[in-house]
């Protein structure tokens, strides 16, 4: 038997990050996010050097149909093997890796971008999103499908011995953290009292429990060993250990409330891969999905990092400078949620972190977020500029 | 006509059918043109062309782009083009959106725009798509379409509004029957 190729994130490029960038179309976008994630590759040529090319986006988003058209032409991708995934970009990144693991590919760009801002009736784009004959006529005519994630978050105290402080204890943290992150728009200086005074937008939820959309492309650069070696990438090789990803349900009544299960088997395929038996001790650090300040807790539960998120957070574990940090980046309540993107702005964050680290392993959660019981998982690592 | 036999359903008939369910999407964008097709379209309003080329490969891009895609790299800078060029295909569309029979059909095409001081070879041609007007059906299917020189009818300065649309059409030089 051949071993199969091992596979690194060699390098990460952003644009955006901004509620609007009128500068730029979403194309332009696309084209510097991969230009920066190229020139930390290493690759010279695009056009040549890499193998595939794969960019996640949705159509609605985009207001394009087949907006597969468009994703080569901006990331080098024009007359070369280009696919999409209508889906996280994390979900992107797994579909990378299971080609290299093939060892018919060595170099692989992943795509995602959101262009919130050209959209005036998001609202409207979410309802094309739920059922058509069933839940559409009966949901809630609000903006944006706040509800849905409600209903989790209410299952979720109801199971827990948790209430609104914790939560607003996660956003608190979180939109601070931000404060150190150049990136992070929606950053605030805001204390626990004051996101409990706050008023709900969907109960348990305030707007400090929610976050924004926000314009952003990523792209990131996959590359088998042989390539990490052939490119001389060991100094910035982000190793992806293990990688999983699935779909619970669409139809709202029967997905679990107050659980996530595609986190959980995720996150369980992912550590199958990497060989992690007890997350918690095996792992230095976490960038989990906080599209709402309840699915952080949430999240690092499904993905088995302790029994009680809730005490970690308690006993500021998760804050940066506890024991085991969590969205230390300001996550999404203090980045903002790039739609299909957001799942590339996590991992970005952790090949950031390991890359300042000499040595470590973080995971990176993404779930799609609402309507979506769609989640992905990765174990990444880093032990520096050399062979092991 | 063939006249087939049975019972019509009108269009309300079919759609009270238990069993269908009507929708109506409402979606509404505000798509940023970005930096060089901006360009581009305040140039129409002028009433000029504007496209941009990539030095590395001579390709022409029109509507001008920020990067070339053969190349991945930025584009040098933009050129001013004449609005003139040959029709480098044309086609003659009879069906409406609806899939009715249009009363008067419409003419699409590749404009290849002129891009003088460069030579034959050294570039990639910049084409644009638009409407033409002034050919014939004929025109078209004869082939004496293709190599046609046109021009842009412009709109009038006071009506241009920085769109595609600021040109309303290309048509044959020395004119030609509408
Ligand atoms: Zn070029």
């Amino acid at each position: 038997m051949t071993t199969k190729p091992r596979v690194a994130v060699i390098g990460m490029g952003y644009s955006g990050f901004q509620p609007t960038t009128p500068h730029a179309s979403f194309r332009e976008m696309m084209f510097e996010a991969a230009l920066k994630a190229y020139s930390i590759a290493g690759i010279d040529d695009p056009r040549s050097q890499v193998d595939a090319f794969i960019s996640c986006q949705e159509d609605y988003w985009d207001g394009i149909a087949i907006a597969d058209e468009f994703a080569p032409e901006p990331i080098g991708g024009v007359l070369r093997p280009t696919f999409t995934v209508s889906g996280d970009g994390l979900q992107g990144v797994a579909q990378g890796v299971m080609l290299l693991k093939t060892g018919y590919f060595d170099v692989i760009t992943v795509e995602s971008h959101a262009k919130p801002s050209d959209i005036v009736d998001l609202g409207k784009i979410y309802e094309m999103a739920l059922d058509p004959i069933y839940v559409r006529p009966t949901a809630p005519k609000t903006a944006v499908p706040h509800y849905i994630a409600a209903l989790d978050a209410v299952a979720y105290m109801d199971s827990r011995e948790s209430g609104e402080e914790d939560f607003a204890e996660v956003a608190a943290k979180n939109r601070n953290n931000g404060l150190t992150n150049p990136l992070a728009s929606y950053a605030a200086n805001v204390s626990i009292d004051e996101i409990l005074e706050s008023e709900h937008v969907a109960y348990p939820l305030t707007m400090y429990d929610i976050s924004q959309p926000v314009d952003a492309a990523l792209v990131a650069v996959l590359a088998s060993d042989t390539a990490v070696d052939r490119l001389g990438a060991w100094d910035r090789a982000v190793w992806i250990d293990g990688i999983g990803y699935n779909t619970e349900t669409y139809i709202p009544e029967r997905h679990v409330y107050g659980t996530m299960p595609s986190i959980r088997r995720s996150a369980l395929t992912a550590y199958g891969e990497a060989g992690i038996t007890n997350p918690l001790s095996q792992l230095d650090f976490a960038e989990v999905d906080d599209r709402y300040s309840f699915m952080e807790l949430l999240s690092l539960e499904e993905a088995l990092l302790g029994e009680d998120s809730i005490e970690l957070l308690r006993r500021g574990d998760t804050y940066p400078e506890g024991k085991f940090p969590v969205n230390a980046s300001g996550g999404s309540l203090a980045t903002g949620a790039p739609f299909e993107a957001t799942g590339l702005m996590r991992l970005y964050y952790a090949y950031m972190k390991l890359l300042s680290m000499q040595e470590g392993r973080g995971l990176v959660v993404s779930w799609r977020g609402p309507p979506t019981y769609t989640s992905a998982a990765a174990v990444l690592s880093y032990y520096g500029g050399g062979e092991e | 006509m063939v006249e087939l036999e049975g019972t019509k359903l009108s269009e309300k008939e079919i759609e009270t059918l238990p069993g269908v369910i009507y929708y109506k999407p409402f979606t509404r964008y505000k798509f940023t043109a970005g930096y060089a097709v901006s360009v581009f379209l305040e140039g129409l309003k002028r009433g000029k062309i504007v496209g941009s080329i990539c030095r590395r490969c001579g390709r022409v891009y029109v509507p001008p782009r920020s990067y070339c895609e053969y190349c991945l790299k930025p584009t040098d800078e933009f050129i001013e083009l004449p609005d003139r060029g040959e029709i480098s295909t044309a086609v003659i569309s009879y069906i409406s959106a609806k899939r009715g029979r249009l009363e008067k059909p419409e003419f699409v095409g590749v404009i290849r725009l002129e891009t003088p001081g460069y030579r034959e070879g050294s570039y990639e041609f910049a084409g644009l798509f638009h409407k033409i007007c002034g050919i014939t059906e004929e025109d078209v299917k004869t082939g004496k379409a293709i190599g046609m020189k046109v021009k842009a009818r412009w709109r009038p300065p006071e009506e241009r509004a920085g769109s595609i649309l600021d040109i309303e059409c290309f048509e044959p030089i020395g004119g030609g029957e509408d």
